[in-house]
């Protein structure tokens, strides 16, 4: 029996981008409207939430509308709205989520609350149609780097996480200490081409008791600390060397840690999700891991790597299929845990 | 039918205006966020008066001043609400809505929303031959230079807000004029009150497309007012 196709119009509005999509049956984006706010952020060196909820107010209604628009569909043709609750920052994820209960309770549409890095995770489902769980993801974003076991559909269990700063709290730390600005990480990954990765010898940390897990603090002090020295002794700073010799190193200790996952849970599907999964000296070093060793590497165009309403779409699906609901009460959680939602 | 929200305070509340009647409204001042009680106190009341949302003709909102959060759950629901039905906001400056709690009242009447650092959101209102007078439009300022502006006007001045709570003692001390305080439980925001503004308004024709409404702030964001310091310093 043919079923019923199902449509999910989905928002996403936990940072500085402001997005909306509709996704067809959990794999087909009809529509995926970003409206970034980064040229304001700029100015701060980073995110101001302040400003970002405000961006997020005047922008919401639009980005919906022309999402809804792209997809040549109205209200009507919709069967939930998918929100993402956390994490993020408070003030605007606030908007989003009273935006969609909102539209729900105009509509009588269901309400399908999302966690943004589970959102970040099925993202491989939009271009791998035959991707299903089990299979590893390692997650690796401004905020967030968790190597993640996608047991089921809504069933997320982390195997491992970073005991301090996240991938992307790194690139854009080190981008500024080198001069770059924000957002660093496209910022190193482009000058990193103009570098040799073998210049600078910087640590790949490893946690003892945790072997799995991530740290990446040690290496961004490394890097202020060649960079004084150099100063102390008259040594010029050569950025590009800087950007690429940390660069390799990041790569090399996610690469490394997705490796030995992929023995360890005796597995042979790994992805690779979140902002910093758009980096290419990683996406190379892994397609070529795993080319060595015959496993499948999955992983999002960059489109879909940085935040966006249409992987919310696709999480939501799941969600909404396996029958989760939501009220309006429905609140945002800043600190949201992975798999730490709807049970 | 006009559904309002008010979520620009301490206390959370809706009402819902058919034909300048005020059919219900639900006001809380409880622990919870107003994420979490604002849209479920309206799905309440929608039921308890057998209404729809798809009935509604127009949403209105306490548009700000007041916490900049709460402004965005109220307008970014109403917006939502809005672009679900294809129905226009009406915004209502909050300090008027506040006001009009005391319905053709003689004096001045003077909300005053604590905005800290010494400040307050306030505006000034009138009632004259029953019809309902902006005096001052709503802006942020000092309470001291408040008080002295405020010695101006001859009638008794009452005011409102949770302004009043915080502000009371200095206002006795500069203010000599006669002065009064609005009781408590009509010194707040309340739905009610909100809601038969709007009504007013959306008969005057004050409603807008729901995307072209964003809330009054009346302040810039920290980091910008620091920006601009910086930059005033260094002579740019």
């Amino acid at each position: 029996m043919a079923h019923k196709d199902i449509k999910i119009l989905a928002i996403e509005t936990s940072c500085d981008e402001t997005s909306a999509a509709v996704v067809e049956n959990g794999r087909k984006v009809l529509s995926n409207i970003i409206s970034s706010q980064i040229d304001i952020h700029k100015l701060f060196g980073g995110v101001v939430p302040e400003i970002a909820s405000r961006k997020h107010i005047e922008k919401i209604d639009p980005v919906v509308k022309k999402a809804l628009e792209e997809a040549d569909c109205d209200l009507s043709q919709i069967d939930a709205i998918g929100v993402t609750y956390g994490p993020g920052l408070v003030g605007p994820l606030l908007v989003g989520v009273s935006h969609a209960k909102a539209i729900s309770f105009a509509t009588h549409l269901p309400l399908v609350g999302v966690n943004h890095i589970e959102g970040h995770i099925c993202a491989n489902y939009i271009e791998h149609p035959d991707l299903e769980p089990p299979y590893l993801c390692m997650v690796v974003s401004g905020g967030h780097s968790h190597l993640v076991k996608v047991c089921d559909h809504g069933d997320f269990r982390i195997l491992a996480k970073t005991r301090d700063d996240a991938a992307g709290e790194a690139f854009d730390k080190v981008a500024r200490a080198i001069g770059l600005g924000y957002p660093g990480g496209p910022k190193i990954d482009k000058l990193a081409k103009e570098g040799d990765p073998e210049a600078i010898s910087f640590p790949r940390a490893h946690v003892n008791d945790a072997p799995l897990d991530l740290s990446f603090s040690g290496l961004k002090s490394a890097v202020l600390n060649y960079m004084n020295k150099c100063q102390m002794t008259g040594v010029p700073i050569n950025r590009a060397d800087i950007a690429a010799s940390f660069q390799k190193a990041v790569v090399d200790a996610i690469v490394e840690k997705m490796m030995m996952a992929l023995d360890e849970y005796k597995t042979d599907t790994i992805c690779l999700a979140g902002g910093v999964a758009a980096n290419s000296a990683l996406r190379e070093a892994c397609i070529k891991a795993c080319d060595e060793r015959n496993a499948r590497f999955i992983y999002p165009s960059p489109v879909y790597c940085t935040d966006n309403a249409a992987m919310i779409g696709v999480a939501a699906y799941y969600e909404y299929m396996r029958g989760i609901r939501d009220g309006f009460d429905l609140n945002a959680v800043p600190n949201l845990k992975i798999g730490a939602g709807h049970k | 039918m006009l559904l309002a929200l008010e979520s620009s305070g301490l206390t959370a509340g809706c009402a819902v205006i058919d034909n300048g009647r005020l059919l219900g409204e639900y006001n809380t001042n409880f622990k919870k966020t107003h994420s979490e009680t604002l849209l479920p106190m309206a799905e309440a009341l929608l039921n308890m008066l057998e209404i729809s949302p798809a009935d509604l003709t127009a949403v209105a909102v306490s548009a700000g001043p007041g916490s900049f959060t709460g402004l965005r759950i109220g307008s970014a629901t109403a917006k939502g609400i809005a672009l679900a039905l294809d129905i226009p906001i009406v915004p209502v400056p909050t300090t008027a809505g506040i006001a009009y709690n005391l319905y053709d009242t003689p004096g001045i009447l003077c909300p005053i929303m604590d905005a800290r650092r010494d400040q307050v959101y306030t505006g000034c209102y009138r009632w004259k031959d029953s019809l309902f007078e902006t005096l001052t439009e709503q802006r942020a300022m000092d309470i001291e230079e408040l008080s002295e502006e405020l010695k101006t006007y001859k009638e008794n001045i009452i005011f409102l807000g949770d302004g009043v709570n915080v502000y009371k003692d200095r206002i006795d001390e500069i203010l000599e004029s006669p002065h009064s305080y609005a009781p408590e439980h009509l010194r707040y925001q309340r739905a009610g009150a909100m809601g038969m503004l709007a009504w007013k308004y959306l008969e005057e024709g004050r409603a807008i497309p729901g995307d072209e409404h964003s809330p009054f702030y009346l302040r810039k964001s920290q980091a910008e007012r620091e920006l601009l310091e910086k930059e005033a310093e260094s002579g740019k």
